[in-house]
């Protein structure tokens, strides 16, 4: 079927400055990308999956600007943990404040740097999980994103990696825009947590693509960054094998749109995978978390914890999806999303949906909003803790959940922390 | 220490007088105890001296050391000395007991103007309170409250109180859904915080806790008031009698 001229329209003012690689090892999925693309068309406020999220400034021209978040004199993200570091500004690598990547078990490269090649181990991971991912729900933003990314990391892991590899997101510029995509390859048995930190820019997208291998573990520890303004519209897509584990926590605290989507695919037998946020906003902020899991192979658990605190007039969805195919007996599948209104100007949409084909399935879902417990707010204040701290803490304790799917301690506390200075600055 | 004067309180929401002019007086190292039938405003007294939402003052004072009580903010009255052991002690789910005693400790010592307590010295401090009251390193560790019997929440309030070390302890139906033996834990844990500085409001039904924790004074309360004070004499009366005599006799 023929699209709209308007959205033909959009997607032409969009593509126009935007140039497809012709050559190199990725120019074929690039071309299909954008095939797809054309097919699709840009998503629109009429979109089953784009009812509650405008997409509006995600498909314009030109990025809305955003001003640049001064953390003042603030200790960065996970600077204590000992880590590979990869650092980019406003989408651009800087080799000179990153790490070197030379790192036993695990093999380290840059889209930019490798995409005149026309061999790479790559070549067969760009852009396929993406592609799967589009049925049955159609995602524009990650093909043009698999189209026109113009850098990355490329990551292959062949042994139980210890150090993590951070990829940090600086943000310079008012009115940059950036697509980065990354390819993840955790082979069988191997394992790597990734940590990513920072707004990248004004409008970022990106595509995080990982194929967990059998036996394999890969863990993610995001913290989306604080620029009141950007706009984010990010995409995990996941392949797991068997007795493989996946994680991901997100930390979204600011940012007028963010839209973090997570398409897994629970493929082998006895695997597991874990997707997690807590999302803290205060007035001009829209965070959408859209999650689709399918559960193919048996004895697979999956998890979705979403936790949100709106204040101001935030708006906070949740769209997320449990699908257990015919044959994907003993499927653990849970899933929860919850928001605490600081205030009556709030608004929280869940869409929760569950698909099952098979008979034999555990899955449970459910959904909250509500409002701080006075009660346990009157138990703390009556034993001497003021007001804001006991605010606080029972705001941490409703995130408590999420935040317990990392596993690291360190890591944690770090995100703990960043809460609670969010919370010092926007408590009541 | 804790003066009350013609103390008139009504529910915020409904146009409901609970409180019709409390009078009491209780004096440093005093134990004053708090009875009557249910509905007659104890509980109510004593979540409007900590501070809880939702009842209005519209006449009579309440003073802590000649502070003004009713002017400050809940925190503030902790801070001040007052202590409430609620009678249906909250769960609060995601904030681990540890964390909230320590917490509670060293916001009180903080708006004190003393220094805050170092985690070693406040976990060994924790440890040989709870260890008095039977409470173990597990306890410690579980969200406050959360899954805890009515013993174990009872016992947990005990040990709030002598870890912040009040002035002024407010005790509501602490004997409440406890059995004979946590009774007897939770009395020991309240005599051994008694001194010359610290004063008592235990407020119950029944004369039994009274025969752990012995009161210098028993009031009777009904409709919103003190009808009857005494001594302990009184509460063996109530044991014996029931309310119904009393009641009658002060109408």
């Amino acid at each position: 079927m023929a699209l709209p001229q308007p959205k033909l329209d959009k997607l032409a003012a969009l593509t126009a400055g935007l140039a497809l690689p012709k050559s190199g090892w990725a120019a074929p999925a690039r071309a299909d990308a954008m095939s797809r693309l054309a097919a699709m068309g840009l998503p629109d406020k009429r979109d089953e999956y784009w009812r509650y999220t405008d997409p509006t400034p995600l498909t314009t021209a030109v990025a809305p600007f955003a001003a640049v978040f001064d953390a003042g004199d603030e200790t960065p993200l996970f600077d204590a943990i000992d880590r590979v570091k990869l650092v980019f500004v406003d989408g651009i690598f800087d080799a000179a404040a990153s790490d070197d990547l030379t790192l036993s078990g695990i093999e380290i490269d840059l889209l930019s740097r490798v995409a005149a090649l026309d061999i790479h181990w790559a070549r067969d991971s760009y852009g396929v999980l993406e592609c799967r991912g589009q049925l049955p729900v159609a995602r524009p933003l990650a093909a043009l994103n698999t189209a026109f990314a113009t850098e990355g990391v490329l990551i292959r892991v062949s042994a139980k990696v210890t150090k993590p590899v951070a990829l940090i997101y600086l943000h310079k510029s008012d009115g940059s825009d950036v697509k980065l995509h990354h390819c993840i390859k955790v082979e069988q048995g191997a394992q790597l947590s990734l940590l990513e930190n920072g707004p990248a820019a004004a409008r970022f997208n990106s595509v995080l693509e990982v194929d967990v291998a059998d036996g394999a573990r890969f863990h993610h520890i995001r913290a989306q960054g604080r620029d009141h303004a950007r706009h984010a519209a990010t995409h995990i897509f996941a392949r797991l094998g068997n007795g493989s584990a996946f994680k991901s926590f997100t930390l979204t605290a600011n940012g007028a749109l963010t839209r973090n989507e997570a398409v897994i695919d629970l493929d082998g037998d006895d695997a597991a995978a874990h997707v997690a946020g807590a999302a803290v906003g205060d007035g001009q902020f829209l965070h959408d978390d859209t999650v689709f899991i399918t559960h193919t192979g048996q004895r697979c658990e999956s998890r979705q914890v979403f936790k949100k605190v709106l204040k101001n007039g935030a708006v906070g969805v949740f769209q997320g999806k449990i699908l257990v195919k015919q044959g994907a007996q003993k499927t653990d599948g849970y899933q929860i999303s919850q928001s605490l209104m600081l205030d009556d100007d709030s608004q929280f949409l869940a869409k929760p949906e569950l698909e099952i084909y098979a008979d034999d399935v555990k899955c449970s879902h459910g959904s909250t909003s509500g409002a701080i417990d006075d009660t346990a707010l009157f138990y703390l204040r009556s034993r001497g803790v003021p007001l804001k701290d006991a605010q606080s803490l029972l705001v941490l304790a409703f995130l408590a959940e999420a935040i317990s799917e990392i596993e690291d301690d360190a890591i944690a506390e770090d995100i703990r922390l960043r809460l609670d200075g969010w919370l010092s600055r926007h408590g009541r | 220490m804790l003066n009350i004067n013609n103390l008139h309180v009504k529910l915020e929401t409904e146009d409901k007088q609970i409180l019709r002019g409390v009078n009491l007086v209780v004096g440093a190292g005093e134990v004053h105890a708090i009875m009557g039938p249910n509905g007659s405003g104890k509980s109510t007294l004593s979540y409007v001296l900590s501070g809880k939402d939702g009842y209005t003052v519209t006449d009579g004072t309440a003073k802590l050391d000649g502070a003004d009580l009713l002017a400050m903010e809940p925190e503030d009255r902790a801070a001040a000395g007052l202590f409430l052991a609620f009678q249906y002690p909250v769960e609060i789910p995601g904030v681990g007991n540890m964390t909230f005693l320590r917490t509670a400790v060293n916001a009180q010592r903080k708006s004190r103007g003393q220094a805050e307590m170092s985690a070693g010295e406040f976990l060994k401090v924790v440890r040989e309170k709870a260890k008095r009251l039977s409470i173990d390193a597990d306890m410690m560790k579980r969200p406050v409250n959360v899954g805890f019997s009515g013993g174990e929440k009872k016992r947990n309030e005990i040990l709030q109180m002598a870890m912040l070390e009040p002035r002024m302890c407010i005790l509501d139906e602490t004997d409440s859904g406890l059995d004979v033996d946590a009774m007897k834990l939770v009395a020991d844990g309240v005599n051994a915080l008694r001194d010359a500085g610290r004063a008592f409001l235990v407020i119950t039904h029944y004369q039994r806790l009274l025969d752990h924790i012995r009161p210098d004074v028993v009031h009777i309360m009904a409709a919103g008031r003190i009808i009857k004070t005494g001594g302990p004499e009184l509460a063996m009366e109530v044991e014996k009698n029931g309310y119904a005599d009393l009641l009658a006799g002060a109408v």
